[in-house]
């Protein structure tokens, strides 16, 4: 009888072989390819140009994933402390903005940053302007934000916050209150029960935020693209030049890729062999 | 002392929330504009809502979001449901390496998994074009001879379904497998015992036990889906666009006020849509409450 309830796996395994394996397949055969498919480590022997896209590319998507850690963390802390009305509430709240397309609310930011946008408009009207003038002599008439590296990090905070405030949140909510009693009952303060009780056992819940933030924000194209002003290539825009733009090359695409999915793998990797997180990753 | 703190996390959370919702505000207050610019306000009009009504191409857009986004979740969730109770009833290693297989379209770039089915569909549809090309048979039925030709295949609404099934399945995985965990296997033994068939124990016993399983997973696969751009833009061809890939070729030149207008609408509906839903959960949980009693 087991055996036969498990046959209900077996139309999706063969879906995954077909949609999931075999794409990956696909991707090593044009890596390692020509465009007439004669085997070659070319496409990654001129990889050491694009070695500034890959370092700024991580770099951005770092800082916005260690961005969203320090935000997202002590939210899904004091989010858990509250009662179930409330956290049910604040749980929509955080998913509703997904509803509304990412790339729409990140084109509503760029009304926000631009150069006579609403952001500088406001400082304006404040007088900031007129004030950093007369102390420095200056003579600013806007804050130069969109077309720049940290319009794209904003970008990707914003799009990605939410990835980051649920894994931890769930995990933090579903902690044994009698553990934390247990330790405040053996003398540590408040602080110690954090650090010795509740960081460590919200370590697995971190790890899966930062995966999907960290993955999401180094490659991504649209946001660099539109925030970005396109300025800044990243290896999405690279990635995307090479399938749908005008470098059309899929076989230095998937070169590029597949270099990113290695150093992505090996980072999360060194990850989770840091935060022994041998508790599966935990999503939503 | 404990008050301010209280206060303090208030606060921080409001901030958050404010930062989370400023530009979706934005969206809805500049739908009502007159003029056509997202910064400066022109007065208020319905105009937009008026365009928009009237613009084939962005309410075909919507239409095909919707479509892929709803056919995607529904066909996700029956077979994840199922992939589901099958894999957790297969021995400890098959499964850990089944499950390790479902993660990787989630933890995989977006980009990557758009990039390599991309690569997939245009190999196999090569191979089958060329195909299609040289055969054609012909049938010779009670005198009347019939030609049948393949048709050729080529990127659009079909291959774009695919990639949204193959990304909302695991999502669907991931949230019925702790409750098949976590259900008591007696039960699935006590309804055989009892005479009941094999299929009517999964519908009668599993079923209602993971059902809040299967609802956030489908829930999670809609959001997923309604909210995806980048394997819809790689996976769509030139033929299927949706509402995203609209935004986007627009986002070259500029975009119409017209998409604020659509996104506020569709925004109303979620929001009303999750209001009547967390009324009813509350009724139930309060009822719950009462009844322990």
């Amino acid at each position: 009888m087991k055996s036969k309830r498990s046959l209900l796996a077996l139309p999706y395994v063969v879906w995954m072989a077909l949609f999931v394996i075999a794409p990956i397949i696909v991707v090593v055969i044009y890596a390692f390819t020509t465009a007439a498919f004669d085997p070659t480590m070319a496409n990654f022997a001129g990889m050491g140009t694009y070695v500034s896209i890959f370092i700024r590319s991580f770099q951005l998507a770092i800082i916005a994933t260690l961005i969203c850690l320090l935000i997202g963390y002590p939210l899904a802390y004091v989010m858990a402390k509250e009662g179930p009305g409330f956290q049910r509430v604040a749980t929509v709240l955080i998913m509703l903005p997904m509803w509304v397309n990412f790339l729409l609310r990140t084109y509503s930011w760029m009304a926000i940053l631009e150069n006579n946008g609403l952001l500088n408009q406001l400082f304006d009207a404040i007088g900031l302007f007129d004030l950093i003038n007369s102390i420095f002599g200056t003579d600013i008439e806007y804050f130069r934000m969109i077309r720049t590296q940290g319009a794209v990090v904003l970008g990707m905070v914003y799009n990605y916050l939410p990835f980051m405030i649920l894994p931890i949140y769930s995990v933090i909510v579903k902690l044994d209150r009698s553990l934390l009693e247990a330790a405040q009952d053996l003398g540590a303060n408040s602080a110690g029960v954090f650090r010795k009780v509740i960081f460590p056992l919200s370590l697995p819940g971190i790890l899966s935020g930062v995966t999907m933030v960290f993955v999401p924000s180094v490659s991504t194209f649209a946001i660099s693209r539109l925030l970005g002003g396109g300025t800044h290539m990243m290896l999405g825009d690279l990635i995307e030049l090479q399938f749908l733009g005008g470098a059309y090359n899929p076989h230095l695409g998937s070169a590029i890729a597949l270099v990113m999915m290695i150093i992505v793998i090996i980072c999360m990797w060194v990850m989770n062999r840091f935060g022994e997180g041998e508790e599966q990753a935990v999503v939503l | 002392m404990r008050k301010q703190r209280r206060v303090g996390s208030r606060l921080f959370m409001a901030l958050v929330f404010l930062f989370l919702y400023a530009p979706i505000l934005l969206m809805i207050i500049f739908s009502f504009n007159a003029g056509n610019s997202n910064v400066v306000w022109q007065g208020f009009s319905l105009h937009w809502y008026e365009e928009l009504f009237q613009d084939r191409s962005i309410m075909q857009s919507v239409y095909t979001t919707l479509l892929v986004s709803i056919l995607a979740t529904v066909i996700a969730t029956v077979a994840g449901t199922f992939a589901a109770v099958g894999f957790y009833s297969m021995r400890r290693r098959t499964r850990g390496a089944l499950l390790a297989v479902n993660n990787i379209p989630m933890t995989n770039a977006d980009i990557v998994t758009g990039v390599s089915l991309c690569l997939l569909f245009v190999a196999v549809f090569g191979f089958w074009n060329e195909f299609a090309a040289n055969y054609q048979v012909t049938l010779n039925l009670f005198g009347s001879v019939y030609r049948i030709t393949f048709p050729e295949l080529s990127l659009g609404f079909g291959t774009m379904l695919i990639a949204h099934i193959t990304f909302n399945i695991p999502y669907v995985i991931l949230s019925v497998g702790p409750k098949l965990r976590q259900m008591d296997r007696h039960l699935v033994d006590a309804a055989r015992d009892l005479g009941c068939t094999w299929m009517g124990a999964f519908f009668k016993v599993i079923l209602p036990e993971i059902k809040p399983g299967i609802i956030s997973g489908a829930l999670i696969a809609f959001t997923m889906s309604v909210d995806d751009f980048v394997i819809s833009y790689f996976t769509g061809g030139s033929s299927a666009s949706t509402l995203a890939r609209e935004i986007y070729s627009m986002a070259r030149r500029r975009i119409s006020p017209e998409i604020n207008a659509v996104s506020t609408l569709l925004f109303v509906v979620v929001l009303a849509l999750l209001v009547v839903n967390n009324i009813r959960e509350a009724r139930i949980a309060k009822a719950e409450a009462r009844r322990q009693y």
